[in-house]
C-alpha cells in the first residue's frame, strides 16, 4: 500500500499512462480507498485540461511585419 | 543559396511563424521575438538539411528547442549547473481547499482555475525555471510525449518524468503566489471571465 503523499507525487504520470503496470496498480489500489485522493486526481485532471485549453499567443502583426522583414534581410545577414 | 531556394526558404519560414511564434512565447516569453530571429538565422543556414517541406514544422520546433536551450544556458549557465529550487510542500489541491476562498461555492478547484485569463497563465508560466518551463509546455500544451521530448534534448524518458514532476509542482506554486500577490482569489467568482 502507498500513502497519499506518494500517490499524489504520482497523480500525473499515472493521467499520462506514464507509470508501469505495478505502480499503476499501486496508484489505482490507493485510490479505490482514499477520497482525498480522488479529489487530487480529479483536479490534477482539471489541470491538465487548463493547460491544454488555454488558448495559444497569437503572432501579434506589428511582430509578424517584423518577422516577414528579417525574412527578407536573412540574405544580407547570414553568411 | 540560389534564388530559388531563398525564395523557397522565405515561403516555407513564412508559414511556421504563427505558430513558432506562439511556442516561444510560451518557452521564452518576452523574448519570443528574439528567439524566432535566431531560429530563422540557423533554419536558414541550414535550410539544405530540409529535405521535406512536410517536415518542417518538426524541423523549425527543433531548431527553436536548441536556440532556446542554448538561449538558457547563456542567461543562466548550463542547466544542470541551475541551483535547485526546493520543491513546494504539500498540493495545490490541499492549499485551495484549506484556504477555501468561496466558502459557498461547491466546485472551489474549478472556480480557483477560472479567474486565471489568458495572460496570467502566460506569466505564471515565466515564473517557472525554464528548464522545468520547456517540458511542461511541450507536454502539457503542445501534446508531445515524454519519449518525444526524451529524444529531442537527448536525455532519458526518465529524466524528463523529472523535471516534469517538478515543473508541475512549480506551476501550481506559481499559480497560487500569481493569485494572492494579485487578489484573484478574493475577487468575486466570476468577476474576471
Amino acid at each position: 500500500m502507498i500513502s497519499c503523499a506518494e500517490a499524489v507525487r504520482q497523480l500525473w504520470e499515472y493521467l499520462e499512462q506514464d507509470l508501469d503496470a505495478t505502480d499503476r496498480a499501486r496508484v489505482e489500489q490507493h485510490l479505490a480507498f482514499c477520497k482525498r485522493c480522488c479529489g487530487e486526481v480529479e483536479f490534477a485532471e482539471a489541470l491538465r485540461g487548463f493547460l491544454r485549453s488555454t488558448p495559444l499567443p497569437s503572432l501579434p502583426t506589428e511582430v509578424e511585419a517584423r518577422l516577414v522583414g528579417f525574412l527578407d534581410t536573412l540574405d544580407r545577414e547570414a553568411p | 543559396m540560389g534564388e530559388e531556394q531563398r525564395s523557397e526558404f522565405a515561403a516555407v519560414a513564412r508559414e511556421q511563424l504563427p505558430w513558432l511564434y506562439s511556442l516561444a512565447r510560451r518557452l521564452v516569453g518576452e523574448a519570443a521575438e528574439d528567439a524566432v530571429q535566431e531560429c530563422l538565422i540557423k533554419a536558414y543556414r541550414g535550410f539544405d538539411g530540409l529535405r521535406d517541406v512536410q517536415a518542417a514544422p518538426a524541423w523549425f520546433r527543433q531548431i527553436l528547442l536548441n536556440c532556446v536551450r542554448d538561449r538558457h544556458r547563456r542567461d543562466a549557465g548550463l542547466p544542470r549547473e541551475l541551483p535547485v529550487d526546493p520543491l513546494p510542500e504539500g498540493s495545490l489541491y490541499r492549499r485551495i481547499a484549506e484556504a477555501d476562498p468561496w466558502p459557498y461555492s461547491d466546485s472551489l478547484h474549478l472556480d480557483f482555475l477560472a479567474v486565471f485569463e489568458e495572460d496570467d497563465v502566460w506569466c505564471v508560466l515565466d515564473r517557472v525555471q525554464p528548464l522545468y518551463r520547456v517540458p511542461l509546455v511541450l507536454v502539457h500544451m503542445e501534446g508531445l510525449s515524454t519519449g518525444q521530448v526524451a529524444r529531442m534534448f537527448g536525455v532519458a524518458q526518465g529524466t524528463v518524468l523529472s523535471w516534469l514532476h517538478r515543473g508541475r509542482k512549480l506551476f501550481e506554486r506559481e499559480l497560487w503566489s500569481y493569485a494572492t500577490e494579485h487578489d484573484l482569489v478574493a475577487a468575486p467568482k466570476g468577476a474576471r471571465r
